[in-house]
């Protein structure tokens, strides 16, 4: 069992910049062929400054922190038995390349299922650009299998 | 796009669904890299071994990224408002997946009309990877 003493625990801050090259190579990785993610034009003629993150990029630059598994590992967990259960995204304001997000995570629930056989680990992310504003939320629901 | 007007929609719409290629060893490269999902559990068969695993599988997000392609080949990405997936099974190398999503309600939030959707990814033989509900505001 994870000590329940880490609900509300900040388990990163940091700030990651969203760079045109990384978009360009989400979109060839996911096979994404419409032109709004990939070239400026495109992009600018539909209403963005630049190139748009797609909806699950904020995932990604979550991962662009130094040794992202370390604080679970830290926390406790056996990485062997981590899963991803659930991802949950809210959007406040587009992410384009250039800009600058800032990303702050903390542990916002720990549940026991199953006599302890699972748990949950609930982190949050609060997503803020370089000017201030909301750009979005991430939760993440990790599964622990002590089995 | 042609932009979908909220008045045209009906509950039980379906979206247009969309399948991509067979996920392969360099599907699984590409998408770590692109994603910094460093996991070597994803690409690195020896270590996928040493877990247990047959072999190397797909890392979740991949296939929430197809579905948020779905998405986003329906309506402007800028139309979205909340996105979610409840990750079901694993995908694994050779599975084909079809990212397939329908309306099932319309409401007013915050000023905005909205529409919820479910939405699901499944392999050829449909068995269901992903599922999960998205909340698009339209005009």
């Amino acid at each position: 069992m994870i000590d329940s003493k880490w609900i509300g625990a900040v388990t990163s801050d940091f700030e990651a910049d969203v760079e045109k090259g990384q978009l360009r190579f989400f979109a060839k990785a996911v096979g994404e062929n419409d032109p709004v993610y990939t070239d400026e034009s495109a992009a600018r003629a539909a209403g963005y400054p630049s190139l748009p993150a797609p909806p699950t990029f904020l995932f990604t630059l979550n991962l662009a922190q130094p040794d992202p598994l370390g604080k679970y590992i830290r926390m406790g967990v056996d990485l062997a038995k981590l899963l991803h259960g659930s991802q949950d995204f809210e959007y406040h304001a587009p992410i384009c390349a250039g800009d600058r997000i800032r990303l702050k995570s903390h542990i916002s629930d720990i549940v026991e299922k199953k006599g302890g056989a699972l748990v949950l680990l609930v982190e949050e992310t609060s997503a803020t650009n370089q000017r201030g504003e909301s750009v979005g939320k991430s939760v993440q629901t990790l599964v622990i299998r002590n089995v | 796009m042609e932009n979908i007007s909220f008045d045209a929609v009906n509950v039980g719409d379906s979206l247009p669904s969309i399948t991509k290629p067979p996920v392969s060893r360099t599907t699984l490269a590409l998408f770590a890299g692109a994603s910094n999902d460093h996991n070597p559990i994803h690409i690195d068969s020896d270590f996928a071994r040493k877990c247990g695993m047959d072999d190397v599988f797909a890392q979740g997000m991949l296939g929430m990224a197809y579905l948020g392609q779905l998405l986003t080949g329906w309506v402007p990405q800028s139309a979205l408002r909340q996105f979610s997936t409840r990750f079901e099974a694993i995908t694994y190398l050779g599975d084909e997946i079809t990212c397939t999503g329908k309306v099932v309600e319309k409401f007013e939030r915050n000023g905005e009309s909205c529409l919820r959707l479910d939405v699901q990814a499944a392999n050829q033989d449909g068995d269901v990877k992903l599922s999960g509900q998205a909340v698009v505001a339209l005009s």
